[in-house]
């Protein structure tokens, strides 16, 4: 009797999770159609970086050409200059930014003036969440030759600088500028992982005598060495993201030499010149190099600390 | 002694005082700038005598693009595109969210949509394969084109599974007694728990299509189609041509371009009046985000 009782309970419950479950499938139905033909039919498109395509032969007509773009691209001296260019300009980027991040962030906790700490931190994270297309006419307004930052430059003798066309000057000028842009908002997880240190660890390194230099060294750092270790190995993902919306708004033929990337250079070899195969080949190197930086971040966070992406 | 050592104190907290207000009218000044010029004399914007304070106040440029029709008709399209973008965003990720904080217990084939899902973030076809795609649908120069390759933002699904996998199960439990369906069980007890994230998806649904210039550069070929940050970068002064201009200090297309300086200055400051009405809210919860995306499991 108790056996029987038992098995109607089963049954009753496997049927609600079989009814379960096809309602859950049908919540995953609109969402997968749309990753499916926006994220997976491109993936067959692939085809054509293997390929001589051409629009009228469609990607299933067009001759096959095995790796024919492959060994073209890296015969041309461009692919090694926009690798080291994108290379550059993504670290330095990172590097920067993460340095002036942890030091806004170690500077400000010392405000104790509570609307001032708040007014700073409006305006400092406030070019994040600004276009860079709306942040280039600021950025051009300032740099160009009679712009601001040149006109001071004359006023100290030390006469202007082509900032916008000078291929030394603009690597240093994508990075300042998106360094400018992010480092406030970057310095959020820095200023949470400072608030949660351990009051009394201060206290007993006051009582220690440590002065202000000593406490930020032996307490707040270390306090902070996990988020920064993990912030740290997340940027590798994107070392091959130099940031296309800021370079393709500041960049000209003149400074292709080292303002070019692999994302403007995909950008303007498929869409201007019309290398269909060449670029989606350029592209396809592009993705495949940083799917396995995913997974090694992702493997590298998972081994040394609690987070990971996925 | 220890007036030295208060000194040396009081010192030090002054400097950092100075250096984080300096930091602050970093950030701050360069966009003053512009507000300013679009507040100013065409004359003294091209002599460029413009600081921080607009030089021979005027409403000209503001005026000049009330009557812009173009401006208006993209600021317009962006608007749509924004609304459109945030209810298909969310409706998509709150559906998607929800069965995939579900256990494989739960749900058999949670495990396959996962590497479905984590495969398409790590993975993609490019910019061209995706671009024939959109042209082979008939989507060129039409919204739908900005919209919908955007729909399900991956990162966010799994932000916000991972935010659902933390809501206790005895309120689930509770509503399954009461005879609710999962559907159910979605809108009245997850939804309601999980305001801050979903807020936080939003915004940032919000301020990702509002700033996108992209996909109207690569999807959009007729002007009047243009949505906002693609129009204005469309007016922005080409820089090659200003490099040229300025080697040969004053031709002709220097000037004209430079008398519109103050009319782009306003459009550009009036473009970013949607996203200043948000930040408050984008302050209040972007730190949430950020907690919620970087400390996990």
């Amino acid at each position: 009797m108790e056996l029987l009782h038992k098995t109607k309970v089963q049954n009753a419950v496997s049927g609600r999770m079989r009814s379960q479950n096809a309602m859950f499938h049908f919540m995953m139905l609109p969402g997968m159609i749309f990753l499916i033909v926006f994220s997976y039919i491109p993936m067959v498109g692939i085809i054509m970086a293997f390929e001589n395509f051409t629009a009228a032969k469609g990607i299933f007509g067009s001759p096959f050409v095995g790796l024919k773009h492959f060994q073209y691209m890296f015969s041309l001296p461009d692919i090694w200059v926009i690798i080291r260019n994108t290379l550059c300009i993504a670290i330095g980027k990172m590097l920067l930014t993460t340095l002036l991040a942890i030091i806004f962030a170690i500077l400000l906790n010392e405000i104790r003036v509570n609307w001032m700490k708040k007014t700073i931190q409006t305006v400092v994270y406030l070019p994040h969440f600004l276009s860079w297309v709306i942040l280039a006419t600021v950025v051009v307004n300032m740099f160009n030759l009679d712009g601001s930052v040149n006109q001071i430059l004359n006023k100290i003798g030390i006469g202007s600088m082509n900032f916008l066309g000078s291929n030394t000057l603009f690597q240093p000028l994508l990075i300042m500028t998106d360094v400018w842009k992010e480092f406030g908002y970057s310095s959020i997880v820095f200023l949470a992982a400072i608030t949660s240190i351990d009051p009394g660890l201060y206290e007993a390194a006051a009582i220690d005598g440590a002065n202000w230099w000593q406490k930020t060294w032996h307490v707040t750092l270390p306090g902070m060495l996990s988020i920064i270790l993990l912030i740290s190995v997340m940027n590798i993902a994107n070392v091959l993201n130099a940031g296309f919306d800021q370079v393709y708004n500041l960049y000209s033929p003149m400074v292709y030499e080292t303002g070019d990337i692999i994302d403007t250079y995909v950008y303007r070899m498929g869409l201007l010149n019309h290398q269909y195969s060449f670029s989606t080949a350029v592209g396809l190197f592009k993705s495949f190099v940083g799917m396995f930086l995913m997974l090694f971040v992702n493997g590298l966070s998972k081994k040394f600390t609690d987070a990971r992406i996925f | 002694m220890k007036q030295c050592n208060n000194g040396w104190a009081k010192a030090g907290k002054i400097i950092i005082y100075v250096i984080i207000i300096l930091m602050g009218l970093t950030c701050l000044l360069p966009l003053l700038n512009i507000v300013a010029i679009s507040f100013s004399g065409s004359a003294a914007v091209t002599g460029n005598q413009v600081g921080f304070i607009p030089v021979d106040f005027t409403l000209a440029p503001y005026q000049k693009m009330l009557a812009d029709s173009q401006f208006w008709r993209s600021f317009l399209i962006s608007a749509v595109r924004v609304v459109l973008q945030l209810a298909l965003n969310m409706v998509l990720i709150v559906l998607m969210a929800y069965p995939l904080s579900k256990s494989k217990r739960e749900f058999h084939a949670r495990g396959t949509y996962m590497k479905l899902l984590i495969f398409a973030m790590l993975f993609n076809g490019g910019m061209i394969p995706t671009y024939l795609l959109v042209k082979d649908l008939g989507l060129l120069n039409t919204i739908w084109a900005l919209v919908l390759p955007g729909a399900v933002p991956i990162f966010n699904v799994i932000l916000v599974m991972n935010f659902f996998a933390g809501v206790p199960k005895s309120l689930e439990e509770a509503a399954v007694m009461d005879g609710a369906n999962p559907m159910q069980v979605l809108w009245k007890v997850y939804l309601p728990c999980s305001v801050p994230v979903l807020a936080t998806i939003a915004l940032f649904s919000i301020v990702g299509s509002w700033n996108d210039f992209f996909s109207g550069l690569i999807y959009i070929t007729k002007v009047n189609n243009f949505p906002l940050m693609t129009y204005i970068q469309s007016l922005n002064v080409n820089i090659a041509d200003l490099l040229k201009a300025g080697a040969s200090s004053s031709t002709l297309t220097n000037i004209a371009e430079l008398t519109n300086k103050n009319l782009n200055a306003a459009k550009i400051v009036v473009s970013t009046i949607p996203l200043i009405v948000i930040y408050p809210f984008l302050q209040k919860y972007f730190v949430t985000g950020i907690v919620v995306g970087a400390v996990k499991e």
